[in-house]
Parts: C-alpha cells; sequence; structure tokens
C-alpha cells in the first residue's frame, strides 16, 4: 500500500512511466476500488455505523424513548460499581476456564495419545466432531436442558452407577449451573479444538518423531518437545475460537437458565439484551456491549502477536 | 513394532471415543422425539413404538412450517448477498493497488472480533426508524454484514494464492479484470466458494440475537426463535421439545453433512490463516 501512495503521490520519471502509464494506474485503482465499494459500503452501514452508534450510546442516559442526555463515563463506573454487573462478568471468566482450559487440556492430551498416527476413518469422524459445533446453539441448549433435568438421563446415568448423592437439578442449583453451562461449551468444542489440533499435528514430520525416540523420548518427552511446538499456532487459533465463544454465549445462556437461578449465569452477552429491551436502560446496555468487544478484542490481540511474530 | 502399533490403536480409540461424546447426546435426542409425547417423563428408553406423529404434531404447535421458511429466506438470500459482495472485495484487496487498501483490509478484519451485542441496540432503534424492524430484510442485511468480514477475507486469501499465470494470460489476450475475475478465477476457486456458502448458511441459521430483537413485533420469527418460544410454553414436554429441536437443527446438520469436506477445509485453513 505504502508504495502505491508514494508512487501516486510522486512524479515518476518519464523514461519509466509516461502519463499514459500513470493514468492506467489511475484507471486500474479506480477499478479496484470499485470492486470493494459495495461490500465496503454493506459494511459500514450495518456493521461500523451501529457499532460507534452503539459506543456513542455507551456514555449516554436514554430509555429509548424520552430524549438522550450526555452522563460521559457513568454508565462504564454504574458496572463497574455495582457487584451484579462484576459477577457477571467473573462469570464469563469461568466460562473461558470451561470452554478454553479445559477444551485444550483434553485436546491436547488426547492429541498427545494419537502422536503422529493416521487415524482410519478420519472424514467420517472428523464429520461427528463438528457436529455440536454445526448445530443450532438453541437445539443444543433445549438438548442440554432435558439431558440435565432433575430426572433425566445424566441424573439417571449417575443413579444407576451408584452416584446417588450426586444427582441434583444440575441448571437449577445455585452452586452447579455455571459449571453445568460450562461443561455444555466444553462439549460444543472439543470437537472442534481436536480436529483442528489433528490437522495441526499431521503436519509435524514425522522424522522429528522418530528421531525423538531414537533419542530416548518416553511419551511425555515427544509430547512437550515435538507434538505441542509443532501445534503452538492452532492452539492460538482454537482460543481465539473458543474464548470468543465463551463470551458470545448469549443462546445458550437463553435458552437453558435466562441467567438464573437468582443470578448465577448473568454473563455480559445477556445482560446486554435484558437491560436494553426489559430493563430498557439503553446507555448502560451499550457500555456493557463495548466492555465485552473491548474484552473480545483484547484477549484476541493477547493470543493472536505471539505466533505473528515469530 | 509393537509400540507403534499400540500406539495406532490408542490414536483410533481415542477419537472415535470424543466423537462418541459428541454424537451420543444427539443420539438420544433423537430417541426422546420418538417417544409418546406429554409424559412429563424425562427419563430415555426405548419405547415399543415410535411416535412418528410427534414431529407432525410440533410443526403445528410451534407453527415451524412458518419459521423454516423464514430461516431459509434468511439464510439463502444472506449467503447469496455474502457471496456476491466478498468475492469482488476479495478480488480488489488482492489483485489491485489502491490508497488505503491495507487500511481497509484491517478495517475488514476487525469485524470478524464484533459481538453482534455491541450492535444491536442501535440497529433495533434505527431499523424501526426506517421501517426495517419486524421485517426478515432487516434481518437479512445484519447477517450479511456480519458474514463479509470473513467471506471477504477468505476470498481475499484465495486470490492471493491463485496463480498469477490465469491472470497474465488473461490481460495478454485483452481480457478485461471483470472477464479475468469470473471466466478465469472463479472457476477454480468452487471449492473455497463452497467452504463460504456452508460457513456463511450455518452462521446465519444459527443465529439467535439478531432476529429475537429485529423481529420482536412477533409477525415474524425464524426457527430457532420459534424452538426457544416452544421451550417456553412446552417446558417439560421433552418429546415434544426433541422433536422441534430436530426440525430446527435439520436445515445446517443436512448442508453440513452434504458439504462436510468443504466445510472442514473452511475452519481448518481458514482459521490457520487468521
Amino acid at each position: 500500500m505504502t508504495s502505491s501512495l508514494i508512487a501516486g503521490s510522486r512524479p515518476v520519471p518519464r523514461s519509466e512511466a509516461g502519463p499514459d502509464a500513470r493514468g492506467q494506474r489511475r484507471r486500474t485503482a479506480l477499478v479496484g476500488i470499485g470492486y470493494l465499494a459495495p461490500a465496503l459500503l454493506f459494511y459500514a452501514v450495518f456493521l461500523l455505523v451501529p457499532f460507534f452508534h452503539s459506543v456513542y450510546l455507551s456514555f449516554c442516559s436514554w430509555d429509548g424513548i424520552s430524549p438522550k442526555r450526555w452522563v460521559g463515563l457513568d454508565n462504564y463506573r454504574s458496572i463497574m460499581g455495582s457487584a451484579q454487573y462484576r459477577d457477571a462478568f467473573a462469570h464469563s471468566f469461568v466460562l473461558i476456564g470451561f470452554y478454553t482450559i479445559l477444551t485444550m487440556a483434553v485436546a491436547l492430551v488426547l492429541v498427545g495419545f494419537l502422536g503422529s498416527t493416521k487415524v482410519r476413518g478420519m472424514v467420517l469422524l472428523r464429520a461427528a466432531l463438528f457436529l455440536p459445533y454445526v448445530i443450532t446453539p438453541v437445539v443444543t441448549g433445549v438438548a442440554w436442558r432435558w439431558l440435565l433435568a432433575p430426572d433425566g438421563p445424566v441424573n439417571a446415568v449417575l443413579r444407576a452407577v451408584g452416584l446417588d448423592g450426586w444427582a441434583r437439578a444440575w441448571l437449577g442449583d445455585f452452586d452447579w449451573s455455571l459449571p453445568s453451562v460450562g461443561l455444555i461449551g466444553t462439549w460444543m468444542l472439543l470437537g472442534l479444538a481436536l480436529v483442528l489440533l489433528i490437522a495441526g499435528v499431521q503436519r509435524i514430520p514425522p522424522d522429528l518423531y522418530e528421531a525423538a525416540r531414537l533419542d530416548g523420548a518416553g511419551p511425555v518427552r515427544e509430547f512437550l518437545a515435538v507434538t505441542l511446538p509443532g501445534v503452538r499456532s492452532e492452539v492460538a487459533v482454537v482460543t481465539v475460537l473458543t474464548v470468543t465463544a465463551a463470551l458470545r454465549n448469549f443462546d445458550l445462556i437463553y435458552v437453558t437458565t435466562q441467567g438464573g437461578p437468582g443470578s448465577s449465569t448473568e454473563v455480559p452477552s445477556f445482560l446486554v439484551y435484558q437491560q436494553a429491551f426489559f430493563v430498557g436502560d439503553l446507555g448502560l446496555a451499550s457500555a456493557m456491549g463495548v466492555l465485552l468487544t473491548l474484552l473480545i478484542l483484547v484477549l484476541t490481540m493477547l493470543t493472536l502477536r505471539p505466533w505473528r511474530k515469530g | 513394532m509393537k509400540t507403534t502399533r499400540a500406539h495406532a490403536v490408542t490414536g483410533q480409540l481415542v477419537v472415535t471415543c470424543a466423537a462418541a461424546i459428541a454424537v451420543v447426546p444427539l443420539l438420544g435426542v433423537l430417541i426422546m422425539a420418538l417417544r409418546e409425547p406429554d409424559t412429563r417423563d424425562s427419563t430415555i428408553r426405548l419405547s415399543d413404538s415410535f411416535h412418528f406423529s410427534n414431529f407432525g404434531a410440533v410443526w403445528g404447535l410451534a407453527d415451524l412450517g412458518a419459521a423454516l421458511a423464514s430461516s431459509f429466506t434468511v439464510s439463502i438470500t444472506a449467503t447469496l448477498l455474502t457471496v456476491l459482495l466478498s468475492v469482488p472485495a476479495g478480488y480488489a484487496l488482492a489483485h489491485f493497488r489502491f490508497p488505503l487498501r491495507n487500511t481497509l483490509f484491517v478495517l475488514l478484519l476487525a469485524g470478524l472480533m464484533l459481538p453482534n451485542e455491541s450492535l444491536i441496540i442501535p440497529l433495533y432503534f434505527d431499523f424501526r426508524a426506517v421501517g426495517l424492524a419486524d421485517n426478515l430484510l432487516g434481518v437479512i442485511l445484519v447477517e450479511t454484514a456480519l458474514g463479509l468480514a470473513f467471506g471477504t477475507f477468505w476470498m481475499r486469501s484465495f486470490f492471493r494464492e491463485a496463480s498469477p499465470e490465469i491472470v497474465d494470460a488473461g490481460r495478454m489476450d485483452g481480457a478485461n479484470s471483470f472477464v479475468i475475475l469470473v471466466r478465469l478465477l472463479l472457476p477454480t476457486a468452487v471449492p473455497q466458494l463452497l467452504a463460504l456458502v456452508v460457513l456463511t448458511f450455518v452462521w446465519s441459521w444459527n443465529d439467535l440475537l439478531v432476529p429475537l430483537v429485529m423481529l420482536s413485533g412477533g409477525r415474524q420469527f425464524t426457527a430457532p426463535m420459534a424452538l426457544a418460544a416452544f421451550q417456553g410454553q412446552y417446558a417439560t414436554d421433552y418429546a415434544y421439545l426433541a422433536a422441534a429441536a430436530i426440525l430446527t437443527a435439520l436445515p445446517v446438520v443436512v448442508v453440513y453433512l452434504v458439504l462436510q469436506r468443504s466445510f472442514a477445509q473452511g475452519i481448518t485453513s481458514g482459521a490457520t490463516k487468521g
């Protein structure tokens, strides 16, 4: 880009490019802009403008009917000052623990077992592994609300193996509702993480594994020295995808717990909707949405930076 | 030799178990959907007769016909629009030099990180002002915009990797940029286009927040909206809920299974490039 800018603003020696060539280049640039313009216009009108409008609303007090009033950082102060809202962000981090850290840990252990071996029937297995990620989250929520119901299949299995004390109303329990939602997230994302990591492992040259074995490395050393460094970029990608999923889980919360019991599963993504369309505090809801965006932005940047440079 | 075979068996076992964990709960839903309805009993067991009539019952009770029709309208139109807009945009970013090109690309890329939650409030109030609330067109426009960031990024990486000889040969023959795009480049882009189609279709079908807010007037609703509302009414009628859930998910599952190679390719390489 810089070179084209310079070329456009500085007179080009006549011997290299006459006025004809310069006109040609300008025409080409115009054609390029023409191809980009429709998408850009669409993107600006339906994404960028609403986003900046949201940022503006986050500095206002507004109920959707009476005129907006500029209140500066008041909405952000209310969020920081309220235990309920701070808890909602804390819940998001608990969910990241399940969606990202638990998913990644399990997937890495499985990949460690797998090593460089080729899996038979991978096309079919991959189709199955992706399924929980593809299926409509509302459907996933409805399905798990049944699976985790007080007399649902999960509790039936627990009772059948003699763990009667463990059976409970998972999604209606103050202590267990948030981890239950988290485990649904792990179920949704585990296959995706596994397939991406397997794709990464299969790009590792097999000689590296042979060399490690010749050096007498055990399975743990082999995993730490060969597998883990080989899938670094896949780990970064899975982290970004799963963190984003953990922070944007409106659908799942909406159909499983609605933030309850009490406020035990309230998350920012659900509070934006509730505050905006039921409470009618649009300024606060917008501020919550902006904070959510910042959180996604910061966590994505933190994850992607190290391997971009390397 | 023995250890490698043991290794291979463990590996096969591990992946198969993971696939089973993914599929078994869904099979449970399938069995539940065929049980006798309205029992308030959520335990799973194979009944002596399959109640396929559950599907017909929820079709009427949840108004799923209308809901699925709306969802198809939204997803198909949004997918077509996304492809139509992101192909030329990716082409422009890959093959043309113009001022601010990289800045515009980064701006589009940032769209991958914008959550719907940060757009929905202004969208609702602005769309209501221009008559796009309670209108499928409003949902289509937003879903298209949400798909564009990925679509443009995805097509740009294809066009950057497409062999320059094709473009050069076209130029030698005096073909203009549009002919080069449509006649020479796009025929080689079929796998990438299919990946874009399946991903956009799945994402726009699955979204709940945008249609829930945009169509809050209640005149029109998408399939996920209908299922969520149905659960509100029939909270413990698990056989009916399971049947409605299956009908809601069936279109995305079918599209996904038909195009599953493209889907996997899109997620795997798209994600790694990002």
